[in-house]
């Protein structure tokens, strides 16, 4: 049935809760083959948690995860790498499959980091350091991508950039993308389907083009208008302090 | 040719430095030297279960190595405590324990220099089968998990997301750790087991820019300082454990030459 549909992952009403609180509850979505799905939300509603858990990385959740492939590649949101492990980053690329020097070359390379093949991790910059991490998880050839906040740290025009790579590279291997952005009202153009979350779905939605507004397309110019967007949230309902929703 | 017992313990050496270099590496980048001290502290009751019940002493250590790592696992889940708390805990009373039950053990005349610090003399050809059959059959395992411990050890959460099995692979991981102390116990000794993994690799790190290098400098590191070690340990008597640290810890200290030139460099 799930190949018929296309759908890669799909979560059926899950939640999780650490410590006697929910950081996340009453979560369905689906990603399908070929398909953008961005998840945005202010600090701490729970975006990274919904994406760990479709990834499988919990284990006591509420709820139910169907996942149909098991080839993923995954951009965690932060990751650190200890200085006393000396690695570069053609080593960082073999890290979870076994590629070869071609395939390594093709990623890096589509990224725009071949330059630093040889180089250290431990001395990259942000920017460089996301791209690489990109490059990593495109490079095997994923059904799923799960980005995390992937252009964080990266310049504006380098967000362009990278959000067109995004949109390329999920063309290319028609691959399904669960992407999180740390932005709460732009999205990049290319998602089919915005999640808006609070510790529960807010809402959801398609995105709105951004190129029509001429507002933004003065601030950031033609390109930027194009590959963002804007999500207009259409909430039903108040928070109270803690997230929760409030009962009239 | 295995009569002479320096011939043995040379032997035995080169068997414990080749599965002390890899094992070391992934002890000092997950972090682990208190944890292997820990498990290397409890092999001293392992000793004395063994010569109480006249068991395997290998065997013996083996178990009781396990048994404490899953004691720290469990008291983990439960209780509040640090981890480095609860690594002390268990590291000091269970060698404690087995002081107190060697001193019941009048009827048996322990060696106690020689299992806190390792003895030359101690290698028998018995030892140096164990050492060479389990050092081959850890370097095998390690070989087999390395890509999901590896993966795991730079990022936990990547590594399970991407499909590998990170808590199969680290609890592997703690049994190799457990076998290698059991093995190399008589030449190295409970005290000072954990520097042979740590000492030699810490050199390595001191000159490496990628984890296989690291490995093999980290092998090379152990070679030498037991060949040092043992040699002097032979000219001057004094006893082999602390011999063989002591020389890793000059190439220790030789390596830092490297990284100064290096960090002169980066200026």
């Amino acid at each position: 049935m799930s190949i018929e549909n296309n759908i890669l992952v799909k979560l059926n009403n899950v939640g999780f809760q650490q410590n006697q609180k929910w950081l996340v509850q009453g979560v369905s979505l689906q990603v399908e083959k070929g398909k953008i799905v961005t998840l945005i939300g202010p600090n701490g509603s729970g975006k990274s948690t919904t994406a760990k858990i479709a990834l499988g990385l919990f284990k006591n959740i509420e709820g139910k995860v169907e996942k149909f492939t098991n080839n993923i590649g995954y951009v965690p949101q932060k990751i650190s790498i200890d200085w006393t492990l000396p690695l570069r980053v053609r080593d960082f690329m073999l890290l979870t499959d076994n590629l070869t020097e071609d395939v390594i070359d093709e990623a890096l390379s589509l990224t725009g980091v071949i330059n630093l093949k040889d180089k250290s991790l431990g001395n990259l910059s942000g920017g460089e350091f996301q791209r690489v991490l990109l490059a990593r998880a495109i490079s095997k050839k994923p059904e799923l991508l799960v980005l995390d906040e992937p252009v964080q740290g990266v310049d504006f025009t380098g967000e362009i950039a990278l959000y067109e790579l995004i949109k390329e590279i999920s063309e290319k291997l028609n691959c399904g993308i669960l992407l999180i952005s740390h932005d709460l009202h732009t999205v990049m153009s290319a998602t089919d389907h915005v999640v808006c979350l609070n510790g529960h779905v807010c809402c959801s939605g398609s995105p709105k083009e951004v190129a029509k507004n001429s507002e933004y397309k003065a601030l950031f110019g033609e390109q930027a208008a194009q590959t963002l967007s804007i999500y207009e949230h259409k909430h039903d309902h108040v928070h109270t302090d803690d997230g929760d929703i409030k009962k009239n | 040719m295995f009569d002479d017992f320096f011939i043995r313990a040379l032997v035995a050496g080169i068997g414990i430095a080749f599965v002390a270099g890899p094992l070391g590496c992934f002890v000092v980048w997950r972090r682990l030297s208190y944890f292997g001290d820990t498990l290397a502290h409890s092999a001293l009751l392992g000793v004395t279960i063994a010569y109480s019940l006249e068991f395997n002493i290998a065997v013996s250590i083996f178990l009781i190595s396990s048994a404490i790592a899953l004691i720290l696992i469990q008291l983990q889940k439960k209780t509040n405590l640090p981890s480095d708390a609860l690594l002390g805990l268990l590291a000091h009373s269970s060698l404690a324990v087995g002081l107190v039950v060697i001193g019941f053990l009048t009827f048996i005349r322990f060696d106690i220099m020689g299992l806190l610090f390792g003895d030359i003399l101690a290698v028998n050809k018995k030892d140096l089968l164990t050492i060479w059959v389990g050092g081959a059959l850890i370097l095998l395992v390690l070989r087999l998990i390395w890509k999901p411990l590896f993966a795991s050890t730079v990022n936990y959460e990547l590594a399970q997301a991407e499909g590998l099995n990170p808590d199969r692979a680290k609890a592997i991981f703690t049994i190799l750790l457990a076998a290698i102390i059991a093995i190399s116990i008589k030449l190295v000794g409970v005290l000072l087991i954990t520097g042979m993994l740590i000492i030699p690799t810490a050199m390595a790190r001191n000159l490496s820019d990628n984890p296989q290098k690291m490995v093999i400098f980290a092998i090379i590191g152990g070679l030498l300082s037991v060949f040092i070690g043992l040699f002097s340990s032979l000219e001057f008597n004094t006893p082999s454990g602390p011999s063989i640290i002591a020389a890793a810890l000059v190439l220790f200290i030789f390596s830092l030459l490297k990284v100064k030139q290096t960090i002169q460099l980066k200026n």
